[in-house]
């Protein structure tokens, strides 16, 4: 460094460097996500417009363009709405359960348990399950020699051999929407489960004041509190739920989405169109993508206003301020340590203080103190 | 607790329910902790209903050991063959790793190269792009950051077909580079990073590296990046677990080459209506990320958690 100092060309362009070096730096740290986005990113999706406007094949490559054809032709097969509709039954047999039960996973989570890590982890144990594995089990336990299937059969209520899991369009849904809870519901319970935990405890309190249960705590403290949260899990469920691809996909042996496409479903339809043994059409498939990332930000956001209304307009909010009920709260702490000390008081002057009542006094002070 | 100090701070509709439950025999209680769920010490019930939820949690896994520990036969004359996992699961482990139309060992090997680097890479790039965002002054810097969230929201499907085709002008169809390329770095880790590092680093760590003659990439490694190692460690596992499970691109630009999720409908192929060598081969294929998770699920867990906060 002393060699350095002692020649002022040298610092000048060492100064020049270092100034280089914080001009520049930070655009080169963010570099590589633009150039990755650059290339996988933009130029796929605007390149995408140009395939949707051709016939292109696998084998052939690109072949004439075609204007909009390719997306008349689309809206114009059955199957291309079949797995619309498959998707949506599927997303929604899916969701409803998933929401249910994860809020009530949270619930129960959010106490002061024993083993708490142990419970958590075992939630999450279908979230480590590779989902085209997962798949495969449960298409054998709904299959012809799994466990539902027989189990109808001596209940009376299914005569067929083969497994109505398969045949029926709904019960396939039902089949598929199965793994999708089963893998979904702990992943999604623990994130409710971290936004109740950042509820504060206090409006627990101030609700057993106004003397509200468990249950109304439940829907009255505990679902408004997580909104934000909950809408964030309805949205990501959304987003993931209508891209299903790896559990129809492996539902059966073929992969095609059954034989009367009972549960095709739309990313499945985009496969097989463009990438299945047969018929190979890319252009099309181009376009059904088109035609899905629309219904994908559509719902998505249909989704996301829904969420917010139902998540706002629940219980109606306290026309209290929060200051007022924190005052109040801090006035039956107070009040509550001032019993308690007066009570010890009178034991202390008879027997032995009670421990519990000088234990209480400062939690009693610090409240007022707010 | 007198119902009048009740009616006193929440109203007359309160004092009314003090009396009511004070008329049999609960009275309102304003000490006890029970209101606080964090505190509260729960009873028999929840304790039955997590272990309901364990139990199916785990049943599926348990139903393959089952049905992986019996041979054909047994399995079509019975749903449920047997009740604990038996001696025939090893024997047919066995013949699953060592089958010649599956080639178990070579995918296992093609999917931890393809996670390894993929995750690597991201943490690399991402705890980059995150030390910039979160601590770098620089022209641009907010509306950027905000594109970066945007991209998240573009539906994946929209780039598949054309991406085929790219890959397939590079000649990358078939072949691993056409996984770990554009997987590289991705928005949410940048995401990720940023959100971490612009609470987990103080400016005083950074401004110290400066005056002692540290350049910025200097800084970066040997101040944001220690700093940055909790959330790193999170960001690769989950990371790794998506590039481990990914199902559609794969098999989408794969051909002969296999990664774990291309086995299991191979499965299906090789042993057609044999159940009990299929159910072993996806205990197997599922048996790698469980081990994982058995090490880290108790980060897992944290990073779920953490992340709902921060999302």
């Amino acid at each position: 460094m002393a060699a350095v100092a002692a020649t002022p060309r040298r610092i000048g362009f060492s100064r020049r460097l270092s100034r280089w070096d914080v001009k520049v730096s930070p655009y080169l740290y963010i570099s590589p996500f633009f150039i990755s986005f650059a290339v996988f990113g933009v130029v796929p999706v605007v390149f995408n417009v140009v395939v949707a406007m051709h016939s292109w094949h696998r084998r052939l490559g690109q072949g004439e363009f075609v204007g909009l054809d390719n997306f008349r032709w689309v809206l114009e097969q059955p199957a291309f709405w079949t797995s619309l509709q498959n998707t949506f039954s599927i997303f929604v047999l899916s969701m409803v359960p998933q929401l249910v039960l994860a809020l009530f996973i949270a619930a129960i989570l959010d106490q002061n348990l024993r083993t708490k890590t142990f419970w958590r982890m075992s939630v999450l144990v279908p979230f480590a399950i590779m989902p085209a594995a997962s798949a495969l089990i449960f298409s054998q336990i709904f299959g012809q020699f799994g466990l539902v299937t027989p189990l109808l059969h001596d209940l009376g209520l299914f005569e067929d051999v083969n497994s109505p899991f398969f045949a029926d369009r709904l019960l396939s849904h039902v089949a598929i929407a199965t793994m999708v809870t089963f893998r979904w519901t702990g992943y999604n319970a623990l994130i409710l489960l971290a936004a109740m935990q950042s509820v504060p405890r206090e409006l627990y309190e101030a609700a057993t004041i106004d003397g509200s249960g468990r249950v109304r705590q439940f829907f009255s403290v505990t679902l408004p509190s997580i909104r934000a949260t909950m809408i964030f899990v309805v949205l990501t469920m959304t987003i993931g739920g209508l891209q299903i691809f790896d559990e129809p996909r492996m539902y059966d042996g073929t992969g095609t989405g059954g034989p009367n496409d009972q549960w095709l479903t739309t990313v499945l339809y985009l496969f097989d169109l463009g990438f299945g043994e047969w018929p190979d059409r890319l252009g099309q498939a181009a376009a059904v993508a088109w035609l899905f990332a629309l219904v994908i930000v559509v719902f998505t956001l249909v989704n996301f206003l829904l969420t917010r209304r139902i998540a706002t307009s629940g219980p109606a909010r306290s026309r209290v301020p929060a200051s007022v009920t924190r005052r109040l709260v801090a006035e039956a702490r107070a009040a509550v340590a001032a019993a308690d000390a007066e009570k010890a008081a009178a034991r202390a002057s008879g027997g032995p203080p009670a421990s519990d009542g000088r234990d209480r006094a400062p939690a009693g002070t610090g409240g007022t103190g707010r | 607790m007198s119902t009048a100090l009740i009616e006193n701070i929440s109203g007359k509709g309160a004092k009314r329910y003090a009396q009511k439950r004070a008329a049999k025999g609960r009275p309102v209680n304003l000490r006890t902790q029970d209101h606080n769920p964090a505190n509260r010490r729960p009873g028999w019930f929840t304790y039955a209903a997590l272990s309901v939820v364990v139990a199916v949690s785990v049943f599926p896994l348990y139903y393959t050991m089952l049905l992986g520990s019996s041979t054909r036969l047994e399995i079509a004359q019975s749903a449920v063959p047997r009740w604990v996992p038996g001696p025939q699961l090893v024997q047919n482990l066995a013949s699953i790793l060592s089958h010649h139309q599956i080639d178990f060992w070579r995918s296992f090997a093609n999917s931890v190269l393809v996670a390894v680097v993929v995750s690597a890479s991201t943490v690399f790039f991402s705890t980059l792009a995150g030390f910039s965002f979160a601590k770098l002054e620089f022209r641009g810097r907010r509306p950027l950051y905000v594109f970066i969230i945007a991209t998240m929201a573009i539906p994946m499907q929209l780039g598949t077909v054309p991406m085929f085709i790219m890959m397939d002008e590079f000649g990358w169809i078939d072949s691993l580079a056409a996984l770990i390329v554009p997987s590289l770095v991705g928005a949410f880790g940048v995401f990720w990073m940023t959100q971490y590092l612009s609470e987990a680093l103080p400016y005083e760590l950074i401004e110290a590296a400066r005056v002692d003659g540290a350049s910025m990439f200097r800084t970066f490694w040997s101040v944001a990046v220690p700093a940055a190692r909790p959330a790193a460690a999170t960001l690769a596992l989950f990371t790794f677990v998506g590039s481990w499970n990914s199902f559609f691109w794969p098999a989408v630009v794969l051909r002969s080459q296999m990664t774990m999720p291309l086995v299991v409908p191979q499965l299906r192929g090789a042993f057609t209506a044999d159940h009990a060598m299929v159910m072993t081969g996806v205990l197997a294929v599922a048996l790698p990320l469980l081990v994982v998770f058995a090490v880290a699920g108790k980060q897992l867990v944290s990073g779920v958690m953490a992340g709902a906060v921060k999302g």
